[in-house]
C-alpha cells in the first residue's frame, strides 16, 4: 500500500493552505483571465463549429460537476441524483422554446403528433412566458433540492442513507417521465428546436453564441463556487463533512449548512441543464436518470473532488474520451471506464488533481510501489 | 454567570436505565467534579444536558429549561463541552477551527465572505491556549495534548457560561496536567464548570464541590474532604484503589 | 373486493421479488455496511447461471434446480472476489465503495454483452411453473410467482436459522456489533466478512434464478432493481432482517395499490414520497441495532 490509499480522501489539496490565503484573489484573478481567454478566444478560433458544439456539451456537464465538487468534495454529500436537477432544468427551459416554436395558442409537435391532448395541460402554461420560465430552469431544482434537502438533513439521514435517497429520487423521476408521454414526450424527451429565443438554432452563428453562453455560465459557477469554498461558509462546511456532531455542540446547525451545498448544487445542474438544451438540441430521461447520474459523478472523483477545478478538468476529460473512445470501441470504452473509475477511486482518492503533488513526493523519496 | 440545576434526571436506552432521577444543584462560578466509577453514569449526564440523548426530568439553566431543545440551541444559550475522545477538526486549521467555535449565529452575508482579520477573540484565545505560533497548522498535526488545548480554546471563543468537560487530562503528561489545570482555573474565574474526571490528583488540586455518582443515582455530594471522609463512597470505590 | 385481494397478492409477490434481491443486500449492506452497486450484476450472473445450464440440461424442471445451487455458488465467488480484491481496503471509506462497485458493475455488464450479446434471452421455464393455481371465485394466482414467495421464505428462513444456530452466524453477529472487541477475542474479522460477502452475494444469484421466471434476461437487468432493493434495507433498518423482509411486502403491496389506482409512473413518485416521509418518523429505520457511539 502506498501513502496515497492510506490517506484521507477528503482531506483538503497538498497545496499548503497559507499560499493560497496570501496571494488567493491574485492568483485566482490570473486563473480565471487565462480560463476566459482559453474558452473565449482560443477555443473558438483552433475549432471547428462541431467541435465547438462539442465543447458546449462538456462545458455544461462541467457546470454539473462544479456543483458536486462544492456538495461532495467539501460537504461530503454524496449526491448521485443531480441528473434529477439536470433534468428539471432542462425540461423547464426545452418546455418554453417548445411552446415558442410553436407559437402562442397552439401546442407543441410531439403533443400534436401523439393526439391525447386538446389542450396545453396547466402546468405547461407558465412556461410560455420567459419571464417564468428562465428563473424557473435554477429556482425549480433549487426548490425540490431544499424540499429534500430539509426533510432528510433535519432527521440526520446521512452518508449512504442520502446517496441512495438522492439515486432512488432520480430513478422515480425518469420512471415518471417515461411514463407520461403525452405530456413530456416519454422516452424521447423534448427535441427538434428551430429557435432560442428567437434565434435560428441551426444557424452556425446562433450555435457559437450558445457556446459563449455557456462558456460564461462555466465561469461564473467557478467564480461562485471558489467564493464559497475559500468563504467561512466554506471552512464550516469542512468542518459538518468531517465532524457534524462536533459542530452542532459549537452552536452550529449542520442540517443548515449541508442544506446550502446541497441548494446550490442542484441550482448549478439546473443551468447546466437548461444551458445544455440549446447546446445540444435534446433533453430526455435517459439523459437525466441513475446512470448518467453516476457518471457526473465519475468525472468528479477522477478528476479531484476537493479542488476548485478537479471536477471540471474531470467531467470534461471524461466526457472527451467518451466521445472519442464509445463510437469506435464501444466495448472497450466501457471497460476502460469502469477501469478507470477502480482505480482511481480506490487508488487515487484526490483524483487526476492529486497527481502533480503526488508526483512531487515521489520525487523527493523515489518508490516503485505506484504502478498507476 | 449561570448556574445549572438538575432535577429528576432520567436517561434509558432500551429499558437500561443510565441515569435513575438525578438531582444536581452547580452554583454560579463553581468547579464540580462528577466522579463515579465506570457505568456510573457521568457521561450520560453530560450528554443529557447538551441535548445529544433523551431524557426525562428537568435541566434549568438560567431561565432556560434544556431538555427538548437541539443541541446547537443548547449550545448557542451558552452550553459547551469537550469528548473523552479529542474532536477537533482536523482537516482545517487551529485558526479555523477557532473561528468557527466563535461563528455560532453570524449572519449569512459574513458567512458566505471569507475572513479578513483574526477575530479578537480569537487571537486572545490563541494566546490563552499557547497556540499563537501555530494558528496555520493543521488541527491533525498537533500532538495529544495542543488538541485537548484547542479544545478548551474552541470553549473560550465560543464564550459560554456553562462548560462541561469530560476527561479533560486523560492520557496527558505530568506538565500538560498542571498546565491545564492552570488554564481551567483562569477559566472558570467567570464561568461554571462542571468537570468528569478520574484523576483523583488533579480532582483534589482543582475541584471546588464534588459530586459522586453510583449506578446512575448521587452516591455523595460536597467539599472533597466531605466526600472522601463519607464511607458510602469508600465502598463503592474499595478494590479500586479508593478515593484517599 | 376480489380485485383488491388480487392487487394484494400482487403486492406479495413484488415484495417477494423485492425481498429475494434485498435480502444479500442486508447482509452486504445491512450488516457490513458495504454499498455494493455491482451486487445487480450478482444477480445477473445467476440469471445467464440458467441460460447457461439449460444449454446442458434439456430438462427446464432439471436445470432450475440445479441452477438454484449453482448460481448461489458462481454469484457467491464473484462476491469474494470482489470483496477480497476492493472492498476490504475499503471499509473506512463507504461512500467510496459504492462508487468503486460501481465501475466493477460497469465492467461485468459489458463482460455480460461480450458474452451472451446486448439483446435479452429468454430462458425455459419447466411446465409446472407455468399454469395458474384457483384461489377462489375467480381469481388465480401464477405458479410462478408462488414458487418465488416460496424460494423468498425459504431464503430468509435458511438465513436467519444459519445467523442464528451456527457458529458462522455468531460470527457475523459479532463483527457487526462490535469489530474490535471481535477481533481481539480471536474471531479472524477478515475471514469473516469474506464469508458473510459470499453468502450476501450468493443471495443475489438466487433471486436471479427466480427473475428468470418472470421474464426475459439481459446484461443491464440489475441496475434499476438494486435501487428498490437499497431502498428496503435503508427503510427495513440496518443489521436487522425483520425489518427488511416487513418493509419489502409493504412496498410490494402499496405499490401495487397505488398502481392499480392510478399508473406505474405514479406509483413510483408516490413510494418515494411514503419513503421520505417514513424517514421523518423513523430516520434509522424500521428496527436498529442500538449503539451508544456518538457517531
Amino acid at each position: 500500500m502506498t501513502a496515497t490509499v492510506t490517506r484521507d480522501p477528503a482531506a483538503p489539496p497538498a497545496t499548503p493552505r497559507r499560499r493560497v490565503v496570501v496571494s488567493g484573489p491574485a492568483r485566482a484573478a490570473i486563473g480565471f483571465a487565462s480560463g476566459a481567454l482559453l474558452l473565449f478566444a482560443l477555443a473558438p478560433s483552433a475549432l471547428s463549429d462541431f467541435r465547438l458544439s462539442l465543447l458546449a456539451k462538456y462545458l455544461c456537464l462541467a457546470m454539473v460537476a462544479v456543483g458536486i465538487g462544492l456538495a461532495w468534495g467539501r460537504g461530503g454529500l454524496l449526491t448521485l441524483g443531480q441528473g434529477v436537477f439536470f433534468g428539471l432544468g432542462g425540461y423547464a427551459m426545452a418546455m418554453h422554446m417548445k411552446l415558442a416554436d410553436a407559437g402562442p395558442g397552439e401546442l407543441p409537435d410531439f403533443m400534436a403528433l401523439y393526439g391525447q391532448l386538446d389542450a396545453l395541460p396547466w402546468w405547461w402554461r407558465p412556461f410560455a412566458s420567459p419571464w417564468f420560465a428562465l428563473p424557473a430552469t435554477v429556482l425549480l431544482p433549487m426548490l425540490v433540492a431544499f424540499l429534500l434537502g430539509s426533510l432528510v438533513f433535519r432527521r440526520r439521514v446521512r452518508g449512504a442513507y442520502f446517496a441512495i435517497l438522492s439515486q432512488a429520487l432520480a430513478a422515480a423521476l425518469v420512471i415518471f417521465l417515461i411514463g407520461q408521454q403525452g405530456t413530456t414526450g416519454g422516452t424521447n424527451g423534448l427535441t427538434d428546436f428551430q429557435g432560442f429565443f428567437g434565434y435560428d438554432l441551426d444557424d452556425p452563428v446562433n450555435q457559437r453564441m450558445v457556446y459563449f453562453i455557456v462558456a460564461g455560465g462555466l465561469l461564473l459557477l467557478l467564480a461562485l463556487a471558489r467564493q464559497l469554498m475559500h468563504s467561512r461558509y466554506g471552512e464550516l462546511l469542512v468542518a459538518v463533512r468531517d465532524g457534524e456532531e462536533r459542530v452542532r455542540f459549537l452552536g452550529h446547525n449542520p442540517a443548515t449548512v449541508k442544506l446550502v451545498a446541497y441548494v446550490v448544487a442542484a441550482g448549478m445542474a439546473g443551468l447546466a441543464g437548461a444551458l445544455f438544451v440549446p447546446a445540444v438540441g435534446i433533453i430526455n430521461p435517459a439523459l437525466i436518470g441513475v446512470v448518467p447520474s453516476i457518471e457526473f459523478v465519475v468525472g468528479v472523483a477522477v478528476g479531484g473532488r476537493a479542488v476548485l477545478l478537479g471536477p471540471v478538468l474531470g467531467a470534461v476529460a471524461v466526457a472527451w474520451a467518451r466521445t472519442s473512445l464509445s463510437e469506435e470501441f464501444p466495448a472497450a470504452w466501457t471497460y476502460l471506464q469502469g477501469l478507470l473509475f477502480v482505480l482511481v477511486v480506490a487508488f487515487l482518492p484526490g483524483g487526476l488533481a492529486s497527481l502533480p503533488a503526488l508526483a512531487r513526493r515521489l520525487r523527493r523519496t523515489p518508490r516503485q510501489e505506484v504502478g498507476t | 454567570m449561570t448556574g445549572l440545576e438538575i432535577r429528576g434526571l432520567r436517561v434509558s436506552f432500551d429499558g437500561f436505565v443510565a441515569v435513575d432521577g438525578v438531582d444536581l444543584t452547580v452554583a454560579p462560578g463553581d468547579i464540580r467534579f462528577l466522579i463515579g466509577p465506570n457505568g456510573a453514569g457521568k457521561t450520560t449526564l453530560v450528554d443529557a444536558v447538551t441535548g445529544l440523548v433523551k431524557a426525562t426530568g428537568s435541566v434549568r439553566f438560567g431561565d432556560h429549561e434544556l431538555l427538548g431543545r437541539p443541541v446547537h440551541r443548547i449550545a448557542r444559550l451558552g452550553v459547551g463541552r469537550t469528548f473523552q475522545t479529542s474532536s477537533v477538526f482536523e482537516g482545517l486549521t487551529v485558526l479555523q477551527n477557532l473561528d468557527i467555535a466563535a461563528g455560532a449565529g453570524r449572519g449569512a452575508w459574513t458567512m458566505a465572505r471569507r475572513r479578513r482579520t483574526v477575530p479578537v477573540a480569537v487571537s486572545e484565545a490563541l494566546e490563552t491556549i499557547g497556540l499563537a505560533g501555530r494558528q496555520d497548522a493543521l488541527a491533525g498535526t498537533l500532538a495529544h495534548g495542543h488538541k485537548q488545548w484547542l479544545e478548551i480554546g474552541m470553549l473560550l471563543v465560543q464564550n459560554v457560561d456553562l462548560l462541561l468537560l469530560d476527561e479533560p487530562v486523560a492520557g496527558m503528561s505530568h506538565e500538560e496536567r498542571d498546565a491545564t489545570g492552570a488554564l481551567l482555573a483562569a477559566i472558570s474565574a467567570a464561568r461554571t464548570v462542571v468537570v468528569i474526571e478520574h484523576d483523583m490528583d488533579f480532582m483534589r488540586s482543582f475541584a471546588r464541590t464534588v459530586t459522586v455518582l453510583h449506578a446512575g443515582r448521587v452516591l455523595s455530594e460536597g467539599t472533597v474532604a466531605q466526600v472522601q471522609a463519607d464511607p458510602r463512597v469508600q465502598e463503592v470505590y474499595l478494590g479500586t484503589g479508593g478515593v484517599a | 373486493m376480489t380485485v383488491l385481494v388480487g392487487q394484494l397478492f400482487t403486492g406479495v409477490s413484488i415484495g417477494a421479488v423485492l425481498l429475494l434481491i434485498a435480502l444479500g443486500l442486508s447482509l452486504t449492506f445491512g450488516q457490513m455496511g458495504v454499498i455494493n452497486m455491482a451486487h445487480g450484476e450478482f444477480i445477473m450472473a445467476g440469471a445467464y447461471t440458467v441460460y447457461v445450464l439449460q444449454g446442458a440440461i434439456s430438462s427446464a424442471g432439471i436445470s432450475l434446480f440445479v441452477a438454484l445451487p449453482v448460481a448461489f455458488l458462481v454469484a457467491g465467488a464473484l462476491g469474494a472476489l470482489l470483496e477480497y480484491l476492493l472492498i476490504r481496503r475499503l471499509y473506512a471509506r463507504p461512500l467510496d465503495t459504492l462508487l468503486v462497485t460501481w465501475g466493477v458493475s460497469l465492467i461485468l455488464q459489458q463482460l455480460a454483452r461480450d458474452i451472451f450479446g446486448a439483446p435479452n434471452v429468454q430462458t425455459r421455464a419447466p411446465d409446472w411453473l407455468t399454469g395458474n393455481v384457483p384461489l377462489f371465485g375467480d381469481l388465480t394466482l401464477s405458479t410462478n410467482r408462488l414458487f418465488i414467495l416460496a424460494l423468498a421464505i425459504l431464503a430468509v428462513v435458511g438465513l436467519t436459522l444459519v445467523l442464528r444456530l451456527t457458529p458462522l452466524g455468531r460470527r457475523i453477529r459479532a463483527v457487526v456489533q462490535n469489530r474490535d472487541l471481535a477481533a481481539v477475542s480471536g474471531i479472524p474479522t477478515g475471514r469473516v466478512d469474506r464469508l458473510t460477502f459470499f453468502i450476501g452475494s450468493g443471495l443475489a444469484g438466487v433471486a436471479g434464478v427466480a427473475l428468470t421466471l418472470l421474464g426475459p434476461i439481459g446484461p443491464t437487468m440489475g441496475t434499476n432493481l438494486i435501487i428498490d432493493a437499497f431502498l428496503v434495507v435503508v427503510v427495513g433498518g440496518i443489521g436487522t432482517l425483520k425489518g427488511g423482509v416487513i418493509v419489502a411486502f409493504v412496498l410490494g403491496t402499496l405499490q401495487s395499490l397505488v398502481e392499480y389506482t392510478t399508473t406505474l409512473s405514479v406509483a413510483k413518485v408516490v413510494v418515494f414520497v411514503a419513503i421520505v416521509g417514513f424517514l421523518q418518523w423513523r430516520p434509522q429505520g424500521l428496527f436498529t441495532l442500538r449503539t451508544r457511539s456518538l457517531a
